[in-house]
């Protein structure tokens, strides 16, 4: 098989479509923004559900790039494209011109800039921090506040820039409730001692596994989860966060002090995926994700003839769904250009 | 005697339309409440009956208002009214001087030419006649440009104009046609006899080479007088009673009368005011930001004229004040419209239209149960002695770096300070007023009063406007109420604290409840030109925009709110600030989401740009005394 393949972004979806694609013998250009291929994976210290570490896929999507037909184009963005006939001209930033028959965005998310939600005081207080931040820690294995000292209660608040209509975003991130349990008893496992609080909307366990781990958390770790939104954080006079919440299970209102914070932020179409939307008038979603032309048997075509999405440029997903859905970009790939683009 | 049956349509409704003014005047005036007739009575015979026809001549006549925000706009109002007003004075003074004797029955100097169909053979004659026709023509170039309005407003240089009532309608087409139908009146007479000026004339003795002129004008006077007795007649009905109505409005304000907060007569005279001129919906950023354009407030005043379903367009309002700025009638529509909400779901009695000349009260508040709501689960909150307090509000809450902006500041001031509801308080009570829910809210007002009257402060500072409001206006306290950034000014002019300056361009958002709400402009500009290099805006001051969050609309959709939000960040950050700084933290809080641009308070500015002291001087900040420390009781 002939013909050539551009994938934007080389994440978790372009790298398993990039080697998917040269397998199939097509020529692949992947360009990726940053220096490093690997996108939001490469934070990430330990995977849900099974915790395994988040470098072992890393490597598994590096093994697949390492093919003839692949070139890859790092530190390099895309300005935007041109559609010629059933040819695309790529330009990208530093000023080259990329032809090709086809194009496969992977664009991925951003995650939720958390200073947005200013009543949670991140950017504010030393203390509050992100879920990201937070694998960091673990990453490094020093799980401290900004004195050093090691926290003893921790709360982690869900749904932060998700299912959220005052920020813009009515739409459920997905991964942030398992993310949470997740973190919760890594935390826990961490640091014997500390308790931690979980304040959600609902508990939205519904991949594989996650319900078990959910019920782990509470059985086996001891881990609080209280039903209601987070609504202000302050810090009193020891400079200890003191958040309010309201327990709806309860039925009242809370207060509670705490050393730490964790915000599960949500995805959100990234920055650059809006630009290239715009820039070749690619249909974007309510969510501001790239609308997919069928909701069942095209999720991965867009609609423009030729280009294709894979992975959470088109919603939220985790890593087992975007290396899928990476895969059935390569099958619609393959069949338009046997068939289609003839 | 010269007379005619063709003058009865219009005789009677002129007859009509002065018995029906008098009778409503009187009605008005004994609904009035005491204070105000007393208002009413001084003015009359003081400076505001000067003052009003000054002012009715420039803006019932002259239309000033609207010239100066649109000019063609106010050419098509001044044309008619103005126009309309010479006319009539003209040809009173002309049947005066040239009719058959002196003071005539009004329908004389109407229908002059009919009853004096040679006038205009002398020179003299001729000249009069040539003014007259000049005063038409005005007249009837306005006319044209109300009919295009009427079918398509962008050629007035207006993006949307009111919708009509059938009544309306008919009133519309018999004022259409009173113009008209007295030129072709006049000049097939005019024809017939050979006089008339340059429009009559001209088109007389034209149209009498092909038409049989001398019986063809009667038929034109009985259209002539039709309409104007038509029109007379369903005045009252409609929104021309505006043109009457709002020479009492001129009067009754320049006497001192407000609209309060219940409705009244003035504020009946006051919807009745609205000549539905739409300047409201082109300045409304629901309409021009999220396309809503059905519940501006000329929407609302014909609601309650009409006695139709007000709830919606009453709560379906940003509450900005901006079309309280445009009016050119001067209503105060914030107010009207805040008495609408306070009476809620009313029951609406029905009305038919005839009756609808003395409308029967309508929109009275349904009566509420007693509830006493108890605030027995806040935290006790005391405050302690202090000078000043500081009460941040449930806004700042959510914006915490102006709230440790605002705690560095009064620290550095050097002043005894103490923070009231740093642990949590009561809501200060203005979103429940906007609501209007008074009642209710008027419990919040006892709950914070009491704290506020325990720590004997002479000072209290609100970092957010809507609190700042309600605590200046619905509270009666004893303390001088100040927003922070009139606190921040005080402190710098006094020399308590001293600032670095930052060499940043900025651009100032005025919050509407610190601006047009409150008359708070200068003082936060004032502090910026400190610390920062201030911008100009399209949207300064008065003509401020909305953030698009207020507390004030319950009804607006997240996404339009989104919508007027990205308008006004984009019109503010035209210039690429380096920050847009506001002053409210509501406003902070809706504009950082949707621009790219910084976002901060302007005691974020200040706190960022105050050079700590070595040594704390001693504090020279002069209060303004409370009545109690005047009167001289020790503080306790």
């Amino acid at each position: 098989m002939t013909g050539s393949v551009v994938v934007v972004g080389g994440g978790t979806a372009g790298m398993e479509a990039a080697g998917q694609l040269a397998k199939a013998g097509l020529s692949v250009t992947l360009i990726e923004k940053e220096k490093y291929l690997g996108g939001h994976l490469r934070e990430w210290h330990h995977l849900f559900p099974d915790r395994r570490p988040g470098d072992e896929v890393l490597s598994y999507l590096k093994n697949q790039i390492i093919h003839n037909n692949i070139r890859l184009l790092t530190g390099e963005g895309v300005e935007g494209f041109q559609k010629r006939g059933n040819d695309f001209i790529i330009n990208t930033r530093s000023g080259d011109v990329v032809k090709a028959d086809a194009v496969l965005l992977t664009t991925g998310f951003d995650l939720f800039r958390s200073e947005r939600k200013e009543e949670y005081g991140y950017g504010i207080y030393d203390n509050v921090i992100t879920s990201s931040d937070l694998e960091e820690m673990f990453h490094s294995g020093e799980i401290m506040m900004k004195n050093g000292e090691k926290p003893e209660k921790i709360g982690i608040v869900h749904c932060v820039g998700s299912r959220d209509e005052k920020v813009g975003n009515l739409y459920c991130s997905k991964l942030c409730c398992v993310t949470a349990v997740k973190q919760a008893i890594e935390l826990k496992e961490a640091l014997n001692k500390c308790k931690v609080f979980c304040f959600y909307m609902d508990m939205r366990m519904g991949g594989a596994l996650y319900e078990e781990l959910y019920r782990e958390a509470q059985e086996k770790y001891g881990i609080t989860f209280i039903r209601g939104k987070v609504s202000e954080v302050g810090v009193n006079f020891s400079k200890r966060l003191v958040i309010k919440a309201e327990d709806t299970l309860a039925g009242r209102p809370l207060k509670m002090e705490l050393d730490l914070l964790v915000l599960m932020a949500g995805m959100e179409m990234s920055a650059e995926g809006l630009k290239l939307a715009e820039a070749g008038k690619l249909e974007i979603g309510e969510n501001r994700f790239f609308a997919a032309s069928d909701n069942h048997f095209g999720s991965n075509k867009s609609n423009l003839k030729g280009l294709f999405y894979a992975g959470t440029c088109t919603a939220p997903m985790n890593i087992t769904e975007t290396i899928s859905h990476a895969r059935s970009a390569v099958s619609d790939i393959i069949n338009y250009m046997n068939s289609d683009r003839k | 005697m010269q007379f005619d049956p063709f003058v009865i349509p219009f005789d009677l409704g002129l007859y009509f339309i002065l018995i029906y003014a008098v009778t409503r005047s009187i009605i008005w005036f004994r609904e009035l409440s005491r204070p105000d007739k007393l208002r009413l009575q001084r003015g009359f015979f003081g400076k505001a009956f000067g003052q009003s026809l000054k002012e009715i001549f420039l803006e019932s006549l002259i239309h000033r208002k609207i010239l100066k925000s649109n000019l063609r706009l106010g050419y098509m109002h001044m044309s008619l009214a103005f126009g309309w007003f010479l006319l009539i004075l003209f040809g009173t003074i002309e049947a005066d001087i040239f009719g058959e004797k002196h003071l005539n029955a009004p329908y004389k100097a109407i229908f002059f030419k009919f009853f004096n169909p040679d006038h205009g053979k002398t020179p003299f004659e001729a000249g009069y006649s040539f003014l007259m026709d000049l005063i038409l023509a005005f007249i009837l170039s306005g006319l044209v440009l109300a009919i295009i309005k009427r079918f398509s407003s962008k050629a007035v240089g207006m993006k949307k104009t009111t919708k009509l009532k059938t009544l309306d309608k008919i009133a519309l087409t018999s004022l259409w046609l009173i113009f008209p139908s007295r030129l072709i009146a006049e000049s097939l007479t005019s024809g017939a006899y050979g006089t008339g000026s340059f429009l009559t004339g001209t088109l007389g003795s034209w149209l009498a080479s092909f038409l049989p002129a001398s019986q063809m004008a009667y038929p034109f006077w009985w259209l002539y007088s039709l309409s104007l007795g038509t029109f007379f007649v369903l005045l009252p009905l409609t929104r021309y009673l505006h043109i009457p109505t709002e020479l009492f409005l001129i009067f009754m304000r320049n006497s001192g009368i407000r609209t309060g907060d219940k409705a009244g007569s003035f504020s009946e005279v006051e919807v009745h005011s609205c000549s539905s001129c739409g300047l409201c919906i082109d300045t409304c950023q629901m309409n021009f930001s999220a396309g809503i354009n059905n519940m501006q407030a000329a929407y609302l005043t014909k609601a309650i004229r009409n006695n139709t379903e007000t709830f919606d367009i009453a709560q379906n309002c940003l509450m900005c004040g901006r079309c309280d700025q445009i009016c050119p009638v001067g209503i105060e529509l914030s107010p009207i419209r805040m008495i609408q909400r306070r009476t809620g779901d009313s029951e609406i009695s029905y009305t038919n239209t005839w009756k609808g000349y003395f409308r029967e009260k309508q929109h009275l508040p349904v009566k509420k149960q007693n509830i006493r709501n108890s605030f027995d689960f806040l935290p006790e909150s005391n405050p302690g002695k202090a000078d000043i307090l500081y009460f941040a509000g449930c806004m700042t809450h959510l914006t915490p770096s102006i709230k440790i902006a605002m705690t560095s500041i009064l620290n550095a001031s050097g002043l005894s300070w103490s923070f009231i509801d740093e642990k949590g308080g009561a809501c200060c009570g203005r979103p429940l007023m906007l609501a209007g829910q008074d009642k209710e809210a008027r419990e919040l007002i006892n709950y914070n009063s009491q704290i506020i009257w325990k720590s004997g402060a002479h000072t209290l500072v609100t970092s957010c406007p809507i609190c700042y409001k309600v605590f200046k206006e619905s509270y009666y306290l004893d303390v001088e109420v100040l927003h922070h950034s009139q606190f921040i000014k005080n402190i710098i002019d006094d020399g308590s604290v001293k600032m670095n300056f930052l060499h940043k361009r900025v651009t100032y958002h005025t919050p509407c409840e610190l601006g047009r709400s409150s008359g708070v402009y200068d003082e936060p500009r004032e502090v910026l030109r400190h610390v920062a290099n201030l911008e100009t805006t399209d949207f300064d001051n008065e003509n401020s925009l909305c953030c698009g969050g207020s507390l004030g609309n319950l009804m607006l959709s997240q996404e339009n709110k989104r919508k007027i939000a990205s308008c006004t960040a984009a019109e503010l950050t035209r210039k690429n600030p380096d920050f847009l700084i506001t002053a409210c933290p509501l406003c902070k809080k809706t504009l950082a989401p949707v621009t790219k641009y910084k976002v901060i308070d302007l005691s974020e500015i200040v706190a960022e740009s105050i050079v700590t002291p070595a040594v704390l001087k001693k504090n020279t900040y002069r209060f303004k005394k409370t009545v109690r420390e005047s009167v001289g009781v020790e503080k306790s």
